[in-house]
């Protein structure tokens, strides 16, 4: 069996004698708005053309009221609901060392992104945020408190960010889970969450 | 009426009864007849013209997306000179993925070939003793018909992207490489689930279907000892992989079982996690038409408790990176836009290219992998050029597709009939002279002869088209040399060569 070493020596000896230096990328968000305010809309409309929705807590409201309300119709009597965020205690508690199968009857998953991107509607987790990976996955609605100061422009920029470098696992969620494998029928709620609803919230915001 | 709308959570009025296309495979070492398949596809023209319009549908948005975008050419030429710059040092990135992912805690090895992969991942689960797999999709896992092994030793693989699943449930290849059961209709998935997954037969609502499936598929994700997936690109800098998917079915996989391993084509690398916003930006887009995918996960390193395995794969590529003409289809992110785009993948459906890749990715793919079984297929090109004008990174594909061709003329795999009949038509082509007799020739010839002969079994253009009319007023240049030529030379008195043919 040929290994690393034979694979490498074939690369090298048949790969083209081109220059080819690594191109700059440009950040290409001069268009973009400079200030929170500006960006929070956009954000908020690319997010809706990929599934998911924002809510906002009402004056006299608490989180959990508004998560309550927004849901209202797609939970049962009793919803379980997992909290990794200290705003709202929840009824189930996330440990680190769960395993991943015990979540599998989880309606609802309350989780902080560490950004949010405005071109896109993504919000990012790493395992930090997550505290067990399968529960953006496996519960069936997600909610997710973003504070707006964390937006940046676009794409380019939240690949600036080292947030990867140093976590395991980081993934942005655009929307719900979704196909359209049957006859091109739009399905959200495909393997994982049936919908994603983002709530603007800044990190000192008491629950 | 108007191409349906993907975004649109509306089935169409009525399910089609018609019975879905069946294709025969060729045999070992026997050509695939791509034409002859795509006869037997177009046989079944409910589901031709579904195929055809759902497909032009992702055509459509992606045109939206990038006509959205001021900077879409500009990614397109960076993206193509970050694949460029990598490619020409490969094995510098490999080595420093290969090492990066070490120090991680990930578990790397190398195959050389799809028997290797297959072997290797084999002994990783013999060694943690798994039964049972969760896997998202990988047209990799696809090139080394990984899911026949494993069945082969006893091992059960489950499909967990839909489209994909649909097609194992009903035992055939994917038909696209992002959306794997395009060629089906929702009545076709309905028998399918009714007779493996027990749905109700007469209901083909595509929330309903959707919905079974689910519910099927979450107890094999909770019981599942391993999780397999692919990945669409990876990080020389952070030894990560990155994997873009619609469903969350590859985060289920990855993140429900202890074990994660993942299959990785040596060319999926870029050198700096910077790079990924041109690829993340552009491949949803190409794709779907999606600004992007609901899913865009970074694996760097196993969880706590967890193992991670990465099984990097060359089976021809190093080879293909040797090909002067052909190692710029290295650079392929796997988007599919080509194939929305062909008239002919349009009209054929991917399993008409009988090939792990189809449309035209797959004709210049495949003959890399087998060149006698597949030399028909970069025959299945009107050569527009449609493909590489929306290809994200660039490639010529049109213009590979005719190199194709003539590689494989030159090592004689062009089958008899098709090389006279093309090495005629080169010559008389190339002589206008000879051109222009064989015009008058075919002209009398379409007016004469009887139908048996203009739609014989030689000639392959008239079993499926009916040949043009003869036009009463002789060729364009008879006119061309009636109206124009001397008109041109009274108000021109320069001498010309006038190009006169007689």
């Amino acid at each position: 069996m040929k290994g690393r070493n034979d694979i490498l020596a074939a690369i090298r000896a048949n790969k083209p004698a081109l220059k080819a230096p690594a191109p700059e990328v440009p950040s290409f968000d001069e268009a973009y708005p400079t200030d929170t305010t500006g960006l929070w809309p956009r954000f908020a409309d690319a997010l809706a053309l990929m599934g998911g929705s924002v809510a906002e807590i009402q004056e006299g409201q608490s989180l959990e009221d508004c998560i309550r309300a927004t849901l209202a119709d797609r939970l049962p009597e009793q919803p379980i609901i997992a909290s990794a965020v200290p705003e709202l205690t929840g009824n189930r508690r996330l440990r680190e060392h769960d395993n991943p199968k015990t979540l599998h009857d989880i309606d609802i998953a309350v989780l902080r992104a560490r950004f949010g991107v405005a071109e896109t509607g993504s919000v990012c987790f790493t395992e930090k945020e997550l505290i067990v990976n399968a529960v953006a996955y496996l519960a069936q609605h997600l909610v997710v408190l973003l504070d707006p100061a964390e937006l940046v422009t676009n794409i380019h920029r939240a690949y600036q960010r080292d947030d990867y470098k140093n976590a395991r696992y980081t993934v942005f969620h655009t929307g719900p889970s979704a196909t359209a494998d049957i006859e091109g029928v739009l399905v959200r709620g495909a393997q994982g969450v049936r919908s994603l609803t983002v709530i603007a919230a800044s990190v000192d915001t008491p629950g | 009426m108007s191409t349906p709308d993907p975004t649109k959570t509306i089935n169409s009025p009525e399910a089609t009864r018609e019975s879905a296309p069946r294709f025969t495979k060729a045999k070992d070492g026997k050509r695939v007849d791509h034409a002859a398949a795509a006869k037997q596809f177009l046989d079944s023209p409910i589901h031709a013209k579904s195929h055809d319009e759902r497909v032009w549908a992702m055509r459509t948005k992606r045109d939206k997306q990038a006509h959205a975008i001021e900077e879409w050419e500009e990614l397109r030429d960076l993206a193509s000179q970050i694949k460029t710059h990598t490619l020409t040092h490969l094995d510098e990135y490999l080595e420093q993925f290969a090492d990066n992912a070490a120090a991680n805690g990930v578990r790397v090895h190398w195959a050389a070939d799809a028997a290797d992969h297959n072997r290797i991942v084999h002994e990783i689960f013999n060694d943690h003793d798994v039964k049972k797999v969760i896997k998202s999709k990988s047209m990799l896992m696809e090139e080394c018909g990984f899911r026949h092994y494993m069945e082969g030793v006893g091992i059960e693989i489950v499909e967990t992207d839909l489209g994909e699943r649909i097609q194992q449930l009903d035992n055939e290849d994917p038909s696209h490489v992002v959306v794997p059961s395009v060629h089906k209709m929702r009545s076709d998935v309905a028998k399918v689930f009714a007779e493996t997954l027990g749905s109700d037969p007469d209901n083909d609502d595509a929330h309903y279907l959707a919905g079974r499936q689910r519910d099927a598929t979450r107890p094999l994700i909770l019981e599942a000892d391993a999780g397999m997936t692919g990945a669409n690109f990876a990080v020389a800098e952070t030894g990560g992989f990155i994997v873009c998917t619609n469903e969350g079915n590859a985060d289920l996989s990855a993140n429900v079982p202890n074990l994660h391993v993942a299959s990785i084509g040596i060319e999926k690398l870029v050198p700096r996690m910077e790079d990924m916003g041109v690829f993340i930006r552009l491949l949803s887009r190409s794709a779907l038409g999606s600004p992007i995918t609901q899913y865009t996960s970074h694996f760097r390193a196993p969880r706590a408790g967890g193992e991670m395995h990465i099984v990097l794969v060359d089976n021809g590529r190093s080879k293909r990176l040797g090909q002067e003409k052909f190692w710029s289809s290295l650079k392929c992110i796997r988007c599919g836009a080509c194939m929305n785009t062909c008239p002919v993948f349009r009209r054929s459906g991917g399993l008409s290219y009988g090939a792990t890749y189809t449309g035209p990715l797959g004709l210049i793919l495949d003959p890399s992998f087998d060149a006698h079984r597949y030399s028909n297929l970069p025959f299945a090109s009107t050569l527009n050029g449609s493909c590489t004008n929306v290809c994200p990174v660039k490639i010529n594909i049109h213009e590979q597709i005719f190199e194709w061709r003539q590689v494989l003329a030159e090592d004689g795999h062009i089958p008899w009939a098709k090389k006279s009949a093309l090495a005629a038509a080169g010559k008389v082509l190339a002589d206008p002279k000879r051109y222009r007799a064989a015009i008058r020739t075919a002209q009398s010839a379409l007016k004469h002869l009887p139908d048996w002969a203009v739609y014989s079994q030689l000639n392959a253009w008239g079993q499926v088209r009916d040949m043009p009319d003869v036009p009463d007023g002789g060729s364009f240049h008879d006119w061309y040399r009636k109206n124009r030529l001397h008109k041109t030379e009274a108000a021109d008195t320069a001498t010309h060569d006038s190009g006169d043919d007689s």
